[in-house]
């Protein structure tokens, strides 16, 4: 499930350009991060995935079938959406907000509830507050909600609008992480936008750094943006909050009870104890110093 | 067009009575309605009585008002007095829960930061809540105008003189023209009424042309229509 | 009071409640009518203020239109139709429609407009239909406003449908006309307030409803913010 976008301009009825010329290829069963400060026209190269945005000229495809040839609702049937304030229904309880998708799809009720509680597992929720109603949980509980909303249709594709932006620090670490495990367990080509450059290099396999009308100022895996910045303009957006960048604990090299650390750069920095190998947020203030050598 | 050349001094006659009598309950309703207004946004058990009082009260029909109000007041079934405190209550009851919605739609962090600056509680009503909450106040006060000036016409079934004498007349005249002539006359001041709030508001309220009005002041103005 | 009184002890005298002129028939004919009228102006006001509200187009005319019907005096266009069509039961309920509609609208489209952007947009998301979207979506998060227009719909009919009384029909507005032709005013009184307890009836009647259609959700997520928004009225007060 590859997208790829083909000189894809979109000129708003005001005529500014959100997108002028944009091509990119995401590549399947990874993690792609859009990121860039508000207005560069990220979210709307999101929403023209799913058809919620048409471009104005050029072509996207996913797995060489144009999308403008696929009715949309049907389009955004199979691709899952997960947005910043959750947007689920708040007349509906919890278990009905995951199932909404295939329940419009056909499956039959007591299916797609049983598929809807399977769902709330695999983010971590409780089955407990599966007869609850969206506003009687936190914000971090309404995200989750929200992913598992977006996977209950096994869709291929994840697209994700700044699903972590509105949620305070401790929490959002924890989301990103689960994010991570289930990207493990999951294996979906996801799209996912954010402006926090650290998110982005956390998440991202591959990492699209853009400037306004969605200018692809550089590209690639993490490590080679922050080893290689292409431009000025790349150095400062990874460079602005790089004397404070925190390290990352890799989960993949995680062993027993010991976390292993990397910088910015993925030089290994260390490695600490922690029971069960987790790390929620204890990590900070450590500066970079091997990325500024 | 004969017809109101030939009795254009008795329909101005009526135009005028009609304006004159409207007046009224446009302005009580208005007095009143900041007051209380501002009350419903004070408790919880205050708003709930007061909204539920003006409920009950708009829930009256204006006609049997009309006809109940000389027993409790004590005036002559046919004094013009009745039909004016008739609309007042009617005007007012209408006008308390937009009142209630204008200044609970003024912000609370604005309300806080201007105590933080130094407002005392008198101040802070004058000089921050009252003109945030107008636009929302005119909202709600146009409606009434616009219904006190077509409710009045009913007053005519119970002897005072409006333009709605024009209405019964023609009916019993079986002269179409007539009653056209009275409901074009009413329409007309409903409009001069509006323009005359709307300009009011354009000279008190400046500040509103700054908001991006076509949507804000569409919304409210539907509030208000909803819940009157 | 003594004519309140009086009132009260014609509405209450059981010789007074059937018959040609009984409160009864007279009360079944009142209803009749702004049930015909409200009915009439719902089908017609519905579908078109929930247009407006889902596509957002329109909202400008109908405002003015709204404005406009307002203002026009439902006697006066009364006894203009009567003039033209004769006497009987459509001038009078296409008069009431007409004073019906614009609640109604108003009430449906404000209903779509209350709707939270988010939900909406997360719902075309992830590939509801607009039609899905209007039906699961909007029209239950609207229902309480949408129920409220057409509660401000029947009350004035109800209140203006006393005017049936001058067209030829009956309705409880005939308790007035007659009383106030022959200057008997216990009569006059007895049925303004029969229109009144009628009008206050069907008020409470469609607010419960407004209250039961109320999304559980929705009401839950109210009670759960109350406390912080009284909690900040504490806090406003505390500080003058």
């Amino acid at each position: 499930m590859s997208i790829e976008f083909r000189s894809v301009t979109k000129r708003f009825a005001d005529e500014t350009v959100a997108v002028d010329d944009f091509s990119l290829l995401i590549p399947s069963r990874k993690t792609t991060v859009l990121v860039g400060s508000s207005g560069c026209g990220k979210t709307t190269l999101l929403r023209m995935i799913n058809r919620m945005v048409d471009p104005s000229s050029g072509v996207i495809t996913i797995d060489d079938e144009d999308i403008a040839t696929v009715e949309p609702v049907a389009l955004r049937r199979r691709i899952g959406y997960v947005m910043q304030n959750s947007g689920l229904l708040p007349h509906r309880k919890v278990v009905d907000n995951v199932a909404t998708v295939p329940l419009l799809n056909g499956v039959p009720k007591a299916e797609a509830r049983e598929r809807a509680l399977e769902l709330l597992d695999t983010v971590g929720l409780d089955r407990a507050l599966a007869d609850r109603y969206p506003s009687q949980l936190s914000g971090g509980q309404q995200q989750r909600v929200g992913v598992a909303r977006g996977l209950a249709a096994d869709p291929n594709i994840l697209l994700m609008d700044e699903p972590f932006g509105a949620v305070d620090p401790i929490v959002r670490s924890e989301l990103q992480h689960e994010l991570i495990r289930l990207q493990r367990e999951l294996g979906k080509t996801v799209v996912f936008v954010t402006h926090d450059i650290d998110e982005a290099f956390l998440l991202g396999d591959q990492v699209v750094i853009l400037e306004k009308g969605a200018k692809i100022a550089q590209q690639g895996h993490p490590r080679e943006i922050l080893a290689n910045p292409a431009t000025e303009f790349v150095a400062s957006f990874i460079g602005a909050d790089r004397g404070k960048r925190r390290l990352a604990p890799v989960a993949a090299a995680a062993t027993g009870d010991d976390v292993l650390l990397v910088d910015g750069t993925g030089y290994a920095a260390g490695v600490i104890s922690a029971p069960g190998g987790k790390l929620a947020y204890s990590i900070s203030d450590k500066t970079d110093q091997a990325g500024d050598a | 067009m004969v017809w109101l050349w030939q009795n254009l001094e008795l329909v101005l006659g009526l135009a005028l009575d009609h304006a004159r009598l409207s007046v009224a309950p446009v302005l009580v309703s208005f007095i009143a309605s900041i007051p209380l207004g501002w009350l419903a946004n004070q408790s919880r058990v205050l708003r709930t009585i007061l909204l539920t009082l003006g409920g009950v009260l708009f829930t009256i029909p204006s006609i049997a008002l009309f006809v109940t109000l000389p027993v409790i007041l004590g005036t002559r079934i046919l004094d013009e007095i009745n039909v004016v405190v008739a609309l007042s209550i009617y005007a007012v009851a209408v006008m308390v829960r937009g009142s209630a919605d204008a200044f609970a739609s003024v912000s609370k962090d604005v309300i806080g930061s201007s105590t933080a600056v130094g407002y005392s509680r008198w101040g802070r009503f004058w000089g921050v809540e009252l003109p945030l909450a107008g636009p929302v106040l005119l909202a709600s006060l146009r409606v009434v105008s616009v219904t006190t000036v077509s409710l009045l016409s009913v007053g005519s079934l119970i002897g005072v003189t409006t333009l709605g004498y024009l209405f019964l007349d023609g009916y019993q005249r079986s002269f179409p023209t007539e009653v056209v002539i009275g409901i074009a006359f009413t329409v007309i001041i409903a409009l001069i009424f509006d323009a005359v709030l709307v300009t009011i508001g354009r000279i008190l309220m400046p500040y509103t042309r700054a908001l991006p009005t076509s949507s804000r002041a569409s919304v409210t103005r539907v509030a208000a229509e909803v819940t009157s | 009071m003594n004519f309140f009184l009086d009132a009260l002890a014609y509405i209450v005298d059981p010789a007074n409640l059937t018959g040609a002129k009984g409160i009864l028939p007279r009360l079944g004919d009142h209803l009749y009518y702004s049930a015909l009228a409200t009915g009439i102006a719902l089908v017609v006001a519905l579908p078109v203020g929930l247009a407006i509200g889902h596509t957002g187009r329109g909202r400008a005319f109908v405002i003015a239109i709204s404005g406009a019907a307002r203002a026009l005096p439902t006697l006066g266009l009364l006894f203009f139709i009567v003039l033209f069509t004769g006497l009987g039961l459509w001038p009078l309920v296409a008069v009431l429609a007409i004073l019906a509609v614009p609640p109604i609208i108003a009430g449906a489209y404000a209903g779509l407009e209350s709707v939270n952007r988010q939900t909406i947009d997360a719902a075309r998301a992830i590939g509801m239909t607009e039609w899905q979207l209007l039906w699961k979506v909007e029209v239950p998060l609207a229902l309480p406003l949408i129920i409220g227009g057409i509660r401000s719909a029947a009350l004035q009919v109800i209140a203006t449908a006393t005017i049936a009384g001058y067209v030829g029909l009956t309705g409880l507005g005939r308790f007035l006309i007659e009383g106030l032709a022959v200057r008997n005013y216990t009569l006059a009184i007895a049925g303004a307030i029969l229109v009144a307890v009628l009008a206050l009836l069907v008020d409470g009647l469609l607010a419960l409803i407004q209250l039961l259609v109320t999304p559980r959700g929705v009401s839950r997520g109210v009670t759960s913010t109350a406390p912080r928004s009284r909690a900040r009225l504490r806090r406003a007060r505390a500080t003058p």
